[in-house]
């Protein structure tokens, strides 16, 4: 993959929103705020300078030319699967279960992917392990919360390896006509509107947020949040066309089915956090949470952007 | 060298965030007691350690698993320093709480699972009396309740391999020997406050 102009605008795009946000937040900072409304600036700070290390860390990972992308999304699936286990009850009788999770179904759905083997990608977790799983922790003889356990754990290595893999799958598994070689775009397009929407519906909801989406769930979702934050990412996405092998209008339905498959993520993940009874997935990125508390939209929106472009466009 | 890279490797694997809530990490003289489940109890909790407590602090195990095999006798001797203490048979003249306070006098803070041994259940068991012995013999030392979260779950008792699921150790405040007090109500005072720290 060549390292080509229209990836340079992209970048440009991202430094600019976050050199904006950056000013905007040391603008709030001088202020004389209100204590709530400091530590609301306090946190915006933090995640924009998470942001930054994190837009590094993704553009240099993509620069290496695919395999530091396959490497950073196989550990974050690992580090997202550790929170996801972390907050799972288990048994001991699950130990090695969870071993074979963690140190051979993770790794061995990257390689697939690294290696290109679609047909075994699509179905290794949904099938062979869907299957080996639960053999191995009935083997180890504890039967309490059986199907419970050995659901949660499935569940789990399906959204944080499964679905998360076919972000960097659009790097390997996907031969466009047209668009050859140019496949780091797309990953990067695809990123960009996901977490775009997070932080737009993040933005709109603390401008103008009065009605809750769902306040059982997740009180902080709001449709003003969702709405304006949906239609901003979408303008966005249709302005990038240039970078996908997309039309203008295909690139707003995509960016569009992103920002809903993200917003349906969240809302999932936020259900799971609150009967669990915490705030967080983690305290790895400071101002955000844990990886998953950043990763959930990704994990929901990547299968189905992965497919619809495969289906349409490959 | 070997040891800071291994207890950063330590904390990598456990996820092991320490937690500082009764008490500030310092060179006191103390004796550090824990809920005791799994081999990676006593490493997480040196792992987390303040490099410059970890130099002054030493586990105490016991003689007969810890130096049965050389690589098990490595990792106590060489590795962590352990005290290593005979809990089967102690006599007059093998006395496990002579080794500690001898560990202690030589300016050494200690890592004590006063259960006696590993025990899975969420709550840990009756503790054994060497707590309150020692505590008389070292009267001044700070007692340090820690509470270790989850590390059952990354190496369960009898498992070889460890899960890397993310654990805490909650440091609690310090507690003392009071005057007077019958060995049995110290002991149940001293469980609770490792207890108590799960529901803060």
């Amino acid at each position: 993959m060549k390292v080509d102009n229209e990836l340079l605008w992209l970048t440009g795009v991202v430094v600019g929103l976050l050199g904006i946000s950056s000013l905007v937040g040391w603008i709030m900072s001088r202020q004389e705020l209100s204590d709530s409304a400091r530590r609301t600036v306090e946190n915006l700070n933090e995640r924009t300078r998470a942001w930054w290390v994190m837009t590094a860390v993704f553009a240099l990972a993509l620069a290496t030319g695919g395999i530091g992308s396959v490497v950073l999304f196989a550990f974050s699936s690992f580090l997202a699967l550790r929170e996801f286990l972390t907050l799972t009850p288990t048994r001991a009788g699950d130990h090695r279960t969870m071993f074979w999770a963690f140190f051979v179904v993770c790794p061995m759905q990257y390689v697939l992917l690294w290696f290109e083997w679609y047909p075994v990608f699509v179905i290794f977790i949904p099938v062979y392990v869907f299957l080996f799983l639960p053999i191995r922790s009935a083997a180890a003889g504890e039967t309490e919360n059986f199907l419970e356990r050995t659901a949660k754990i499935q569940w789990g290595v399906m959204i944080c390896v499964y679905c998360l893999s076919h972000a960097p799958a659009l790097l390997t598994l996907l031969k466009i006509p047209g668009y050859e070689h140019e496949n780091g775009k797309l990953l990067y397009y695809f990123v960009l509107i996901c977490e775009l929407s997070d932080v737009m519906q993040y933005v709109f909801g603390k401008l103008f947020g009065r009605h809750q989406v769902a306040p059982t769930v997740s009180p902080g979702k709001t449709w003003e949040g969702l709405i304006g934050g949906v239609a901003a990412t979408v303008a966005i996405g249709a302005g990038l066309w240039w970078a996908t092998p997309f039309t203008p209008w295909q690139s707003a339905g995509m960016s569009l089915l992103t920002c809903l498959m993200g917003f349906g993520g969240g809302l999932v993940m936020s259900a799971i956090k609150r009967d669990r009874g915490v705030k967080d997935w983690g305290t790895t990125i400071k101002g955000h949470g844990g990886m998953l508390d950043r990763l959930d939209s990704l994990c929901f929106a990547a299968p189905i952007f992965f497919h619809v472009t495969r289906y349409y466009f490959a | 060298m070997i040891n800071s890279t291994l207890a950063g490797l330590f904390r990598l694997m456990t996820g092991a965030q320490p937690r500082w809530q009764g008490c500030e990490p310092n060179l006191n003289r103390r004796i550090y007691f824990a809920n005791h489940c799994s081999n990676l109890d006593g490493p997480t909790i040196w792992a987390t350690l303040p490099p410059e407590l970890r130099k002054r602090t030493r586990a105490v195990a016991a003689r007969d698993y810890w130096t049965a095999g050389p690589i098990r006798r490595y990792f106590a001797q060489r590795v962590f320093n352990t005290v290593l203490i005979e809990r089967r048979k102690p006599t007059r003249n093998d006395n496990p709480i002579d080794d500690m306070v001898n560990a202690m006098e030589d300016g050494s803070s200690l890592i004590l699972f006063p259960e006696g041994g590993r025990h899975p259940g969420p709550d840990p068991v009756e503790f054994k009396s060497g707590l309150y012995h020692l505590a008389k013999r070292v009267p001044e030392a700070e007692l340090v309740p820690v509470l270790l979260d989850n590390l059952n779950r990354v190496l369960p008792k009898g498992e070889l391999l460890p899960v890397p699921l993310i654990c805490s150790v909650t440091f609690g405040e310090p507690i003392r020997l009071e005057e007077n007090e019958h060995r049995n109500d110290f002991l149940a005072r001293a469980r609770a406050a490792v207890i108590d720290l799960r529901d803060n």
